[in-house]
């Protein structure tokens, strides 16, 4: 009798690691970044569509989102909806960093699909996104006025993720009385 | 509007398929016969909703409707009408739309050929397939509804995937499908003889011919998946050890050692629990696939979407049936007795010792595919796993079991005798060893250990394949479909084998950077870059190169080779120049451009590698040959269990037209 019931052993075991598994599932699309709560780096890189230069340490004393993408990037155009809805929104500026793209390409993808940026920094080489810790676009770190790095996200961003791992880390300018 | 049509017949198709569960289950239990007469009906009917829901969502996707999400995600006005249909399962949603209506397909086949079981067994049968039917169709419209609108509708679409615009992935994933479902008739089979308490030759009998078509459709469906990969990613490989294809292949490995141990069953009344525990495993290991793909806890090259909710659903319909099945199993196996023994050498030992290897070959698939996820949930860190551990660890099971098959065929039942086929048998051998050596010690440099005991065990079985059939032949004696696709399909493993050997050993591959009028050398071949031209399609342009293969100074292959950008998702594809020989293929992709006119070439010369697909459709048309055995067609008179009215018997007549009259999607573009 006892033989019979080992497949069913087997099993619950079997179900056990996938239960865990289901709850890491999550956890996956946010590879610790070994950044988080520290500062993020520095960088001053060429702009997209201007002279000059962008320095990040500009960004001191406000929130921002620093979003790594790429024409070549399928997946970046999935978030692009959401980026632009974030620009809408004003909650945050995002400031864009593109990775490895070709600058005319980078223009064309904007005028076509909408600028959601604030400004857009060009890393041609990848140095910046090496400094970031960047797998592969598109990922969006969120960091505070201090220039902590608070949350980062791997993977295209959706309305849902925005609301649970972004809004709910940004302090709440919302109306009174609106809940 | 006519979306909505599709949704509603999805809802109805779960209702008649609740209907259909209960009162095929409820009805025998209890007793009430009259019950069972509402199974057919609601077979017909869920098959007849589930064929709306899908007509609809292809309908949607032809007219290029863009206010559905789903068709907004995965089509595009400039997509080709073929590639609009077979979009349907080009991601999630469709897909199990595409499970549900294989899923009615095969249920509607069983209720249709199923007029010799009893008919409480029949009902089982059905009832359990119906409870199938509602976990799918439950998940598909509580996590992944693909009659989503999308308001304002998008002004067009955001393309299929260029990776799956292709003829063999279109048809890949209603194969693998049909493998898959089918295995759930043989479950089906399983849990019902386990409520009735009962199973017999007779029913081993039944379930063969399911099982092996089954089988078949799987093994047809990975050769495709893996022949897509081989030349549309342009990787130059067939076979990646990646999660996604072990879990199709777990599958196929039990599959096929339940349709060696259900020989057994059927003919010595032997191994009845294991055949059970086999026939719920191959479907548990199905869905288990279908969990992994899906849910997002393993992550791989072909991952879906990945999305929590749909992993904790799939694995609560997980715990539902294969914790249902396994619990029934633990109950009442443990009451089937078989008594008659058998000789060490005999085939039912060589069966057994065939279910064994092959189970050890699923252990270490299952091993390494499940490792990363269980270092991970033991917080021991991410873990990968590849070719360097499936490679060596897969063929110690697989390489013996060749070796017991190329005799094992030989044994008679019962008493170890191989008999007047000792002959035969050596004598193959003996050529298969000179070939052997005639190849080894050929033309070719590039042989390893195991190069000489792939050839020489693969052309062994080939050979031992044939003995039995021209045998035959010589004395006049029938060849029945059984003999016939047996030894087809034990033709194409030691086809397999040989070929599997061959091109592991003496490929020639080599990745150069070349400009139009360069060459370089690849092995004994010199690959020269002729031309490149501007190249443009229905929905992408690029370029297409055209490049010149000669071997001593003869042209031997003339390649053209494509890079193609397709326009919606700007994503760039490669498409491989190859030219099959009946020999070796001439493989030529082009990589990078890598400026100044010079391309990165990844040149390949992969001896008999279409031997290995060819092998796999070998045995998937054996299976199918010997499963049209008019011994299967036959009544036999279960000796228990006196036939009473067969639950098809009440279908209406239009149900069987329309099973005669179905064509499936993917072939009418």
């Amino acid at each position: 009798m006892k033989r019979f019931l080992l497949p069913l052993g087997l099993f619950g075991l079997l179900v056990v690691v996938l239960a865990v598994g289901i709850q890491r599932a999550p956890e996956k699309s946010v590879i610790r970044s070994a950044l988080l709560g520290k500062p993020a780096p520095q960088f001053v890189l060429p702009v997209l569509g201007r002279e000059g230069v962008f320095d990040s340490s500009s960004l001191r004393g406000r929130w921002y989102l620093l979003n790594v993408w790429g024409t070549w990037c399928a997946e970046c155009r999935a978030e692009h909806e959401m980026l632009l809805e974030i620009r809408r929104s004003g909650v945050v500026p995002v400031v864009g960093l593109n990775w490895k793209d070709q600058d005319a390409a980078a223009t064309d993808w904007l005028q076509e699909l909408g600028d959601p940026y604030e400004v857009v920094a060009l890393d041609r080489e990848g140095r910046t996104a090496i400094d970031w810790g960047v797998y592969g676009a598109p990922e969006t770190f969120l960091v505070d006025p201090m220039g902590t790095v608070i949350h980062k996200h791997v993977g295209p961003l959706n309305p849902e993720i925005w609301q649970r791992d972004f809004l709910s880390r940004l302090p709440a300018p919302r109306p009174a009385g609106a809940s | 509007m006519i979306p909505e049509i599709g949704h509603f017949a999805l809802i109805l198709c779960l209702l008649v398929s609740v209907l259909q569960a209960f009162f095929g289950i409820a009805g025998p239990a209890l007793g009430r016969d009259r019950w069972l007469a509402v199974v057919g009906p609601a077979v017909t009917a869920q098959f007849v909703m589930v064929s709306a829901a899908m007509g609809v969502l292809i309908y949607a996707f032809v007219q290029n409707d863009f206010s559905v999400e789903y068709v907004a995600q995965n089509s595009n006005s400039a997509l080709p009408v073929f590639y609009r249909v077979s979009a349907l399962w080009g991601a999630h949603e469709g897909s199990l739309v595409l499970w549900s209506w294989i899923l009615a397909s095969w249920t509607l086949a069983v209720a249709l050929l199923s007029r010799q079981l009893p008919a409480r067994f029949a009902a089982r049968v059905l009832g359990v397939l119906g409870i199938v039917s509602v976990g799918f169709l439950l998940f598909t419209l509580a996590t992944s509804n693909p009659f989503l609108r999308l308001s304002p509708a998008a002004p067009d679409g955001r393309d299929l995937n260029p990776l799956l615009q292709d003829p063999a992935l279109a048809i890949h994933p209603p194969m693998l499908y049909a493998g898959y479902v089918g295995f759930a008739v043989a479950f089906a089979f399983a849990c019902a003889a386990m409520l009735e308490g009962r199973l017999d030759q007779a029913w081993a009998r039944w379930t063969r011919p399911w099982t092996t078509v089954a089988w078949a459709f799987l093994s047809v469906g990975i050769a495709l998946g893996s022949w897509w990969a081989y030349y549309e990613l342009g990787w130059g490989g067939y076979w990646f050890w990646d999660p996604v294809e072990n879990a199709s292949f777990m599958p196929w490995l039990v599959g096929t050692a339940l349709i060696h141990s259900l020989a057994v069953t059927e003919k010595r009344g032997l191994f009845k629990s294991w055949t059970l525990l086999l026939a719920i495993l191959a479907f548990s290991l199905s869905l288990l696939g279908t969990f992994l793909v899906r849910s997002g806890v393993l992550v791989s090259v072909h991952s879906f979407a990945a999305d929590p909710a749909r992993g904790t659903f799939i694995l609560a319909f997980l715990v539902i049936m294969i914790g249902g099945a396994l619990t029934l199993y633990a109950w009442r196996a443990p009451l089937l007795k078989s008594n008659a023994g058998f000789e060490l050498t005999s085939r039912e030992s060589f069966l057994l010792f065939n279910n064994i290897l092959l189970m050890v070959a699923t252990a270490t698939v299952f091993a390494g595919t499940m490792a990363p996820l269980i270092s991970d949930a033991l917080g021991l860190g991410t873990l990968s796993v590849g070719p360097q551990y499936f490679n060596p660890v897969f063929l110690l099971p697989t390489l013996p079991l060749v070796a017991l098959a190329a005799v094992g065929i030989h044994a008679s039942w019962k008493k170890g005798r191989i008999g007047e086929r000792r002959g035969p048998l050596l004598l193959a051998l003996a050529i298969a060893v000179l070939l052997t050596l005639a190849v080894v010690l050929g033309a070719y440099e590039g042989a390893r250990v195991l190069t000489p005991i792939g050839i020489g065990l693969g052309i062994w079985l080939a050979l031992s394949a044939l003995i039995d059939p021209i045998a035959r032949l010589r004395r006049g004696i029938r060849i029945t479909p059984a003999i016939f696709g047996m030894a087809l399909a034990h033709l194409g493993v030691g086809v397999f084998v040989l070929s599997i050997a061959v091109v592991e050993s003496y490929t020639r591959e080599r990745d150069v950077a070349l400009a139009v009028g360069e060459s370089a050398r690849v092995g004994e071949f010199e690959y020269r870059f002729l031309d490149l031209d501007p190249l443009e399609g229905p929905n992408y342009d690029g370029v297409k190169g055209t490049i010149a293969v000669f071997e001593n100074g003869k042209q031997i292959a003339l390649l053209h080779p494509e890079k193609r950008e397709y326009w919606v998702q700007r994503s760039v594809m490669t498409e491989a120049g190859i030219d099959m020989q009946l020999t070796r293929d001439v493989f030529g992709a082009l990589g990078e451009d890598l400026g100044a006119g010079r391309w990165s070439v990844r040149a390949q010369v992969r001896p008999l590698i279409s031997f290995v697909w060819l092998a796999a459709f070998l045995m998937a048309l054996g299976g199918v040959i010997a499963a049209c055995d008019r011994r299967y067609r036959v009544a036999l008179p279960s000796p228990e269990a006196a036939p009473v009215t067969p639950v098809a018997a009440a279908l209406p007549a239009s149900a069987r037209s329309a099973a005669a009259g179905d064509v499936l999607p993917g072939s009418a573009g």
